[in-house]
């Protein structure tokens, strides 16, 4: 037990940061570029972790815990989530509320820190986050349902694992639904364009970049690493419902899995490099859709059930 | 007094009206369709300022210039502002560098932070001690939930320094206010005095995006003094590196455009793009910025015919290269969402403020020095004027497509036929007690210089305006009740200098 939840740990730290740097190679390539290594993000990481924090008078705790708390639970959701071939350490029924929580653990903290800066732009992202977050929960809830539905059961591990009866004969125009809208919520909580704009450097327009100006040397790089980490694990929530691959093969089941990952991290360097940002005005319209698509997945999914 | 773009008069025919007298023809002829070009002081002697208001007049193609004194007793006059809101930096900058009260003026506040000109008390004691934004009451707003977001003056990335004061409430601004003046480095008493060679280095320098529009306006101005005929090989050189000049700042505002909006390839493409145009002027001038081409007389360095060659022929590719990414650019729908309804300004709002260049031609004011104003080559070779009528953000970056175009094009059509003959002529001394004016189309709009000269024939006041000075006061009124997120991208659209408000 305690060997495999280190050992998730381990697989999950090592691979998240490598999907980012994919991002950015195909924006890069779509944009005539060569682009940075592959392996940018650890290099970006190892640079952090080897410089200190700076803290300004008024920062209080909470600013100093935030990326703590902020990283400490990217890692405890990660511990629920399967990734292929690897089984979750931690599996019971009703542990997509837990997921949930937790995540909403670490954004909490996340608009506390930036509230505790008390600038007026990371108060201004702060107030964005916690906004759209309202929106983008809903819909990730209402995706939870329908899958937990199509599955009879309350855990992530029962929805996604390779024994999970959900499968596209059966369920095909509910799980379509849950995909399109679990892939809009998946581009809003990880920051990604067309709602947020992880490459600017226009404060006045960031929503999660905003909130991390004034974290510097390792408390940035648990930030980073908290989005990353972030990322694998909505990822490795979506992979599996698209390909539902279910063999006894542990080998094919875990290059699925990756293939699936590298192929999820293309597609949104694609549609990064192939439409712009909305305004912003305009991001709780896409969230609605979403929440749209997945009620109308879970309306599916009671009627064939 | 009536002239024409690049001509010069004796400073006793222009005539000396009463305050009163002056305020009122001003404001008639702007109310008549005319327009406030430049108001400004020079210094009177000991008897005190005497101020001077330059206007375009709407169906002559021609400049008025009238004038005023204010004594050094009563330093004071009523202001214009009130009845013509195109004055209100002009009046702001008069009291800064002479120390004169416009009386009533709605929003009396320092420009760029100097002591006076004549030396006297200022009207804001301690002015060079304060700090900008320092004590300066900013417009404030009162409410629960109307917050304050203050943004500069040091900027994430590369941009000049400049301080934008927000008004919110929720994500809608109410009211910015923008205080410039960090750049102030005194380029106008700098260009006072006789040395020509310092002066058009330095008007080089005034705002470095646009070395060759107001290095031109610099030379035309000695010119016009010195009664130089340019030769015509010249004009036509000089007009072709300031179409250039245009071409690098529209297509790397274009691709800066993109880049705000999130839309990444186009952003990597313009900016390639406008590196190709700088390389041509480079070609030419031997600077990538087009510095050190133009002097008075003419232009330092001549074309051959393999470079005339070698120029149509990559403008051609270029031009096909740009085709396809503007159109890449302008056919996306969620880019064009961006774009379309940001940062309005109606037609009338701009008439009002005065707005120039692409700025006001994007809100349909036909204005465009190259047709107005025309003078040297834009007599003999038109161009057609570029206009959109929406006044948002993509109304200005489809005018910004259009001149490139049409840049293109022209350069294309004069270079073949550049006339023959030398490229400069020998300056002889200036003209004493004048007044001489030229206007240039920048690749931003109207750029005007102004050189008044003493008995000696040396320039006692030098008036440099950018047509940044216009359209700062636009930036502000078109984002009021916009969301605070499309900033940075309308700021973008007008992209305005800040040195060259500053001088």
């Amino acid at each position: 037990m305690i060997l495999s939840i280190f050992f998730h740990w381990f697989f999950v730290c090592l691979t998240a940061p490598f999907f980012l740097g994919v991002i950015g190679r195909v924006k890069a390539f779509a944009s005539g570029k060569v682009g940075p290594p592959l392996l940018q993000p650890y290099f970006d990481l190892g640079k952090l972790f080897r410089k200190r924090s700076i803290y300004s008078r008024n920062m209080t705790w909470v600013f100093r815990l935030a990326p703590a708390v902020t990283f400490a639970a990217m890692l405890a959701v990660s511990l629920l989530v399967p990734f292929g071939a690897l089984k979750a350490p931690v599996q019971f029924e009703g542990d997509i509320l837990l997921i949930v929580g937790v995540l909403a653990l670490s954004r909490f903290f996340m608009i506390a820190a930036a509230m505790d800066t008390g600038f007026s732009m990371e108060g201004m992202g702060a107030s964005r986050e916690a906004f759209f977050a309202c929106l983008s929960e809903v819909a990730l809830f209402m995706n939870f349902i329908t899958l937990a539905l199509l599955a009879h059961s309350l855990s992530l591990s029962r929805m996604l694992g390779a024994d999970s009866p959900v499968s596209w004969n059966l369920l095909g125009p509910a799980l379509l639904l849950v995909v399109a809208s679990f892939f809009i919520v998946f581009l809003a909580e990880n920051c990604r364009i067309p709602i947020d704009d992880p490459d600017t450097h226009l404060e006045l327009t960031m929503i999660h970049e905003v909130m991390l100006l004034e974290h510097g040397g390792v408390d940035l790089a648990y930030m980073f690493y908290a989005a990353a980490v972030k990322f694998f694990i909505f990822a490795a929530i979506l992979v599996p419902i698209i390909l539902p691959v279910q063999t006894e093969y542990l080998c094919v089941r875990m290059m699925s899995f990756l293939g699936g990952m590298l192929g999820l991290s293309v597609l949104v360097g694609i549609v990064e490099s192939s439409m712009a940002r909305i305004r912003l005005d305009r991001v709780r319209n896409l969230l609605l859709i979403s929440f749209a698509l997945a009620f109308f997945g879970l309306i599916v999914a009671l009627w064939r059930g | 007094m009536g002239l024409f773009n690049g001509g010069n008069i004796a400073l006793t025919d222009i005539p000396v009206l009463t305050s009163d007298e002056f305020r009122g023809e001003v404001v008639r002829h702007c109310q008549s369709g005319d327009r406030l070009v430049n108001l400004f002081g020079s210094s009177d002697g000991p008897q005190g300022v005497r101020l001077f208001a330059v206007l375009g007049l709407e169906d002559e193609g021609g400049l008025l210039v009238l004038s005023t004194r204010v004594l050094a007793g009563s330093p004071s006059y009523r202001s214009i502002t009130r009845d013509l809101p195109a004055a209100h930096l002009f009046e702001r900058e008069i009291a800064e560098q002479w120390a004169i009260l416009p009386e009533g003026h709605p929003w009396l506040k320092p420009v760029r932070y100097h002591v006076n000109y004549r030396g006297v008390a200022d009207i804001w004691p301690e002015i060079e001690r304060r700090s900008i934004p320092g004590v300066y009451p900013f417009y404030a707003m009162d409410g629960d939930e109307v917050h304050e977001v203050g943004v500069g003056p040091v900027h994430a990335g590369i941009i000049e320094p400049g301080h934008f004061r927000f008004q919110c409430h929720g994500e809608n601004i109410l009211h910015l206010e923008i205080q410039l003046g960090y750049q102030h480095r005194g380029i106008e008493p700098m260009l006072c005095g006789r040395d020509l060679k310092r002066g058009v280095l330095l008007s080089e320098s005034i705002a470095g995006d646009t070395s060759i529009g107001h290095s031109l306006a610099f030379c035309e101005v000695v010119e016009s003094l010195a009664g130089v005929m340019v030769p015509p090989r010249a004009q036509a050189i000089r007009v072709a590196a300031l179409e250039l000049e245009r071409l690098v700042n529209h297509v790397g505002d274009l691709g800066a455009l993109g880049m705000d909006a999130g839309f990444l390839p186009t952003s990597a493409y313009f900016g390639r793009m406008r590196g190709d145009y700088l390389n041509l002027l480079l070609a030419l001038t031997g600077n990538r910025f087009g510095k050190g081409l133009c002097r008075p007389g003419g232009v330092v360095f001549d074309m051959d015919a393999g470079m005339v060659d070698e120029f149509c022929y990559k403008l051609k590719c270029y031009k096909k290269e740009f085709d396809d990414v503007s159109g890449l650019l302008f056919s996306r729908p969620s880019v064009l969402a961006r774009f379309e309804g940001v940062g309005v300004i109606a037609m009338e709002e701009a008439k009002i403020l005065g707005l120039v260049g692409p700025v006001a031609r994007a809100s349909q004011l036909e204005q465009d020095v190259r047709i107005e104003y025309s003078s040297g080559m834009w007599q003999y070779y038109h161009i057609p004027i570029s206009l959109s009528a929406t006044g948002d953000v993509l109304a200005r970056a489809l005018v910004r497509r259009q001149e490139v175009l049409r840049s293109i094009e022209f350069l294309l059509k004069i270079l073949p036929g550049l006339p023959k003959g030398p490229v400069s002529a020998p300056v002889g001394p200036m003209k004493a007690d004048s007044f001489a004016v030229s206007m240039v189309e920048g690749w931003r709009g109207e750029i005007m210089h102004v050189g008044i000269t003493d008995d000696q024939g040396s320039f006692t006041r030098y008036k440099v305006k950018d047509p940044s000075f216009h359209n700062w006061f636009g930036l502000a009124q078109a984002m009021r009740g916009q969301e605070i997120s499309d900033f940075p991208l309308c700021n973008k659209s007008f992209n305005l200098s800040y040195c060259g408000h500053d001088l």
